[in-house]
């Protein structure tokens, strides 16, 4: 143990390992990996990706679970029906109209609920945060048979406790019209899922450090210049994320839709028309292209938001 | 306890990127060997390959005579203290010291003697019950260090143990760990990037850079006979000076004036042009306070000091100087190299804290000559390097710490080899 | 934080919750009106009755929820076990094990998460008929695992990156051996983060309406959502306003009480701060 030795810097560099040529721990690791990981993957595949492929090829046939015998190939001529129609013009209009509502005024509305359960006490944090979980976890049928009933003509409270607003009497039938159908489907959506989006803002606004606020404090910032100059930058994947995940929620709205008025009044949106032309009607064929598009639309919508606003996913994992 | 040899180890990345190039190291039964250099040089992928949560491209690693590189950490038989710890936060003190023990299936009698036993040695005895969340950095640390000295080990690992611990922390933590391996004798591999540490505590330090071993050796003759620029740019706080020179006959022209140099110097740096010479910041002296007898020794002249700093027992003077552009960019090299950021080229001088020496003043310093280097400014190798000297520093502290050693664990060599079963 | 300040966050806070409870209180108060009650107009009933609680648990109405609500227990348990068994093994590799496909795993379970349910109900309608599946429990925890599962793959590989690596090294360097550091270290760290997953994806299985309406025809096995959905029209000549109510203030309670319990979950899993230590 006495020798000192000084090697020269430029040792023989040894031969090269041939690039990915793994050593067998990396080899067994990439083994492990994929056979823990596999199942589920296998799972998921199996449970979408079939039965996507299925619709798209019952798509192309004119085919009527009541009339199987008459399954004729028609190529794209389900889609040129469904895109020629009205009805489905209508239902990505309705469709497109709750989305943008909704998610406008949640993310309003969650910005705020975020910035107070971020600023509150601590003692009563915990109180806020299991009440803010509720409408998040509660059935979506539940909340809209709950704002159904409210503002039902027979059973509901509404038309008595705001009977001193403009247009809104004993006899106000909410559910008569296209507009007031419209408003308290977008009240419950806007009820159920709020919390959700607040949540996702709350671990956004977390993630801006307070000392940020109190650099732009003493730099002479007001409340709303550092609102919208330090807050706000610094959240952005987070509002991103949030943005995009309750539109593509939003934009496959059926239960409320179903429970509240079954489509009456032209409410009919994209899913629903989907799930009347396969389920009640059992048109298989325009019902699977309506999936389809509805599918393809998503997709779209995905798409947009990736590319076009940049959302980076990995802020996503387990914000859901 | 074992010895651990090294031979010719690689570690070469999937991009083909060596982190670890050709490393050859022979660490003796019960030595503490300290692996040390700047961030990136290669110490803890060495470590954690002597471990074995690193695969080893090529070479050998050898532990107690057997080659280990295709074996599991857990067939290694070592024990590790962590950066960070690594204590279990769902487990007690108690627990965390215990696990070990608790996979190697010792009963449960046995388990608690070991554990309290540790418990003492580290002074946790009221800390057993609690959860590591609720301790301190330092008593963290000590469950840590508990949890590596429950069992026997071949060897203790140590991965920067102290980088998380404030100064005054770090110091006792530092003298706990010296303390606690000469009662055991064990082996010991300490990672740190703290040349204080590596100095403090090894028996030899291992000096690495991109990979590469610098040179290996005692302490003291890292710093009296560094093998070159960068370990004698390492060792030392603060740092060594490196100041342009040019040869003449067996004078070096400074920017403080001529240096003499003995024959054995003069014959190696004989011919040369442009030298760097490396002047550690003690061979200063403020003039007026070197005793009459030992001026001979050494050159007088005089500089303009830029800042002074008092520090009570001591005292620094910063004097800058002008250096030849070739020279300057070699040491801004170095720096970058050695993770500082040295700005503009000055000679930190350290004077007696008597030194009525005065900021923005002329001022007469003293040199002593005898210790200087004298540096390549390509290669960076020590031209004047003494290695027999070297070598009988290494020596010399290799006796002393074996006389340490066979003192200090004399008495507890008998309760442990009790407790081993 | 002055006490002006204080009692605006109070007030803030007061609203929030208001906003949150304010349909439930709702539903509940709707359920103990009798049926002369129902139309009074008012939040409250005039006098609280149980006899909706009665329709449902023993009544006209035990017939079609109580089956669906066994239905829904043990097709969302079901559903949720095995979703998180899978996704539990996945996420571990996800974040513990360098291999290729991570990426193509983590989107596809994306992909799988913004999927349009509607668009895959019609072929498994179709398919679920032709092999007997449909109607039935494995009819229905089958769809169920495209909802639990991306969401659960996500949640949980989340949960485990943040149990640090060094943990289950410095386990094996203390002689452990792969799956003793699994089952030592990383599980008992990793079990919050399972226990807070299985109870979102219990909720969104527990949520499902789509496959509920389309993929089952009896009480044989629809959940309890597709029955309230269905039970609306089911008689002309009795009001089920009341009876629904009940139904989903039953329904509610398992969800509230979950709520409750996560929430300590995520009270100790801030407090027990050691893994950042």
């Amino acid at each position: 143990m006495t020798t000192t030795e000084a090697r020269p810097t430029g040792a023989s560099v040894p031969a090269r390992a041939a690039k990915g040529g793994a050593s067998d721990r990396a080899k067994a690791e990439r083994k492990l990996g994929w056979l823990l990981a596999g199942p589920a993957l296998a799972v998921m595949l199996l449970v979408t990706a079939y039965p996507i492929a299925q619709a798209f090829y019952d798509s192309l046939f004119d085919y009527r679970l009541t009339d199987p015998e008459n399954r004729s190939f028609t190529g794209l001529n389900n889609y040129l029906v469904v895109l020629t129609d009205q009805l489905w013009w209508q239902a990505v209009g309705v469709t497109a109209l709750i989305t943008v509502i909704t998610v406008a005024v949640e993310l309003v509305l969650g910005f705020a609920l975020a910035m107070v359960m971020n600023k509150a006490l601590r003692s009563i944090r915990p109180v806020l945060r299991a009440a803010i979980l509720i409408p998040y976890a509660v059935i979506t049928v539940v909340s809209a048979f709950a704002w159904q009933f409210a503002f039902d003509i027979n059973t509901g409270f509404v038309n008595s406790w705001f009977s001193w607003l403009p247009g809104v009497d004993p006899t106000t039938d909410w559910f008569g019209s296209f507009g007031s159908s419209l408003l308290v489907i977008c009240l419950a959506e806007i009820w159920k899922t709020t919390p959700f989006i607040s949540l996702l803002l709350l671990a956004g606004l977390a993630q801006v450090p307070e000392v940020l606020q109190e650099a732009a404090k003493v730099d002479g910032a007001t409340w709303w210049q550092r609102m919208r100059r330090v807050t706000l930058p610094n959240m952005k994947a987070a509002i991103m994320v949030a943005l995009l995940f309750r539109t593509l929620d939003a934009f496959r709205v059926f239960d409320s839709i179903f429970v509240m008025t079954a489509g009456a009044n032209g409410t009919e949106t994209v899913s629903f028309l989907a799930y009347r032309q396969t389920i009640s009607r059992l048109e298989i064929g325009l019902g699977s292209a309506v999936s389809v598009l509805l599918f393809l639309t998503v997709v779209l919508i995905a798409f947009v938001f990736i590319k076009g606003f940049k959302v980076d996913l990995a802020q996503a994992r387990g914000e859901k | 306890m074992a010895s651990i040899e090294m031979k010719d180890i690689v570690k070469q990345y999937g991009d083909g990127f060596p982190a670890v190039n050709g490393v050859s190291l022979d660490i003796a039964d019960g030595e503490f060997m300290i692996l040390v250099g700047p961030s990136g040089c290669g110490k803890s992928t060495l470590l954690r390959m002597i471990v074995g949560l690193e695969d080893i491209t090529s070479g050998d690693m050898v532990i107690g005579g057997t080659r280990v590189n295709d074996k599991a950490p857990r067939d290694r038989n070592l024990s590790m203290v962590f950066q960070n710890y690594a204590l279990y936060p769902h487990m007690s003190v108690y627990e965390n010291i215990a696990f070990p023990l608790r996979l190697a299936k010792t009963p449960d009698d046995q388990v608690d003697r070991l554990v309290k036993e540790a418990a003492d040695v580290l002074e946790l005895h009221e800390h057993l019950e609690r959860k590591p969340a609720n301790l301190s950095g330092g008593q963290r640390q000590r469950v840590a260090m508990g949890r590596a000295i429950v069992r026997q080990a071949e060897a203790f690992l140590f991965d920067e143990p102290l980088s998380n611990l404030d100064a005054k922390l770090r110091g006792q933590m530092r003298t706990e760990i010296a303390r606690l391996q000469r009662r055991l004798g064990i082996t010991t591999v300490y990672v740190t990037h703290d040349q204080t540490e590596a100095m403090t505590l090894g028996d030899r330090v291992c000096v690495l850079r991109k990979g590469s071993i610098q040179q290996v050796a005692s302490p003291r003759e890292l710093y009296e006979q560094p093998v070159n620029l960068f370990v004698a740019g390492f060792i030392g706080s603060p740092p060594m000076n490196f100041l342009p020179a040019t040869v003449q006959g067996s004078t070096l022209q400074t920017p403080f004036g001529p240096v003499e140099l003995d024959e054995r110097r003069a014959a190696a740096v004989a011919g040369r042009d442009l030298l760097l010479v490396g002047i550690r910041p003690e061979y200063f002296e403020d003039a007026s306070l070197v005793d009459e007898a030992k001026k001979h020794v050494g050159t007088t002249f005089t500089a303009k000091v830029d800042v002074t700093e008092w520090l009570g027992d001591q005292q620094y003077a910063y004097i800058p100087y002008e250096a030849p552009d070739q020279i300057r960019t070699r040491l801004r090299d170095l720096s970058k190299e050695l993770d500082s950021e040295e700005l503009r080229t000055q000679a930190i001088v350290s004077i007696d804290s008597t030194s009525r020496i005065r900021e923005g003043r002329e001022a007469e310093f003293w040199l002593d000559t005898r210790k200087v280097h004298v540096f390549d400014p390509e290669t960076g190798e020590n031209l004047t390097r003494d290695a027999e000297a070297g070598a009988e520093l290494t020596r010399m502290a290799v006796e002393d710490r074996e006389e340490q050693v066979a003192e200090a664990s004399g008495g507890l060599t008998g309760d442990r080899s009790s407790g081993a079963a | 934080m002055s006490t002006k300040e204080k009692t605006l966050w109070i007030i803030g806070g007061v609203l929030i919750a208001l906003y949150c409870l304010a349909p439930i209180a709702w539903i509940i108060s709707l359920s103990f009106k009798a049926p002369s009650d129902l139309s009074n107009a008012q939040f409250l009933p005039t006098t609280a009755s149980s006899e909706n609680y009665a329709t449902i648990f023993t009544g006209s109405g035990s017939d079609l929820f109580l089956p669906a609500l066994r239905n829904s227990f043990g097709i969302c348990l079901i559903a949720t076990f095995i979703s998180c068994v899978l996704s539990m093994f996945a996420a571990y590799a996800i974040a513990r094990l360098d291999f290729p496909g991570k990426k193509f795993i983590l989107g596809t379970a994306l992909a799988v998460a913004i999927f349009p349910v509607i668009s895959i109900v019609t072929p498994l309608f179709n398919l679920w008929r032709t092999i007997g599946l449909y109607d039935t429990w494995p009819g229905l925890i089958i769809p169920y695992l495209s909802l639990t599962l991306p969401l659960s793959i996500w949640t949980m590989s989340a949960f485990f990156r943040e149990i640090p690596w060094e943990m289950e090294q410095a386990a094996q360097v203390d002689g452990a051996t792969t799956w003793q550091a699994f089952r030592k270290v990383i599980v008992p760290l990793a079990a919050p983060g399972v226990f807070t997953t299985a109870i979102i994806a219990f909720f969104i299985a527990w949520n499902d309406f789509v496959y509920g309406i389309s993929l089952t025809s009896t009480s044989a096995s629809r959940p309890v959502p597709a029955a309230l959905g269905l039970f609306s029209g089911a008689s002309q000549f009795e009001d089920p306003t009341g009876a629904i109510a009940a139904a989903a203030v039953v329904v509610t309670i398992p969800v509230v009480v979950l709520v409750l319990l996560f929430q300590r979950r995520i009270v100790a899993g801030l407090t027990n701060g050691a893994v950042k230590g």
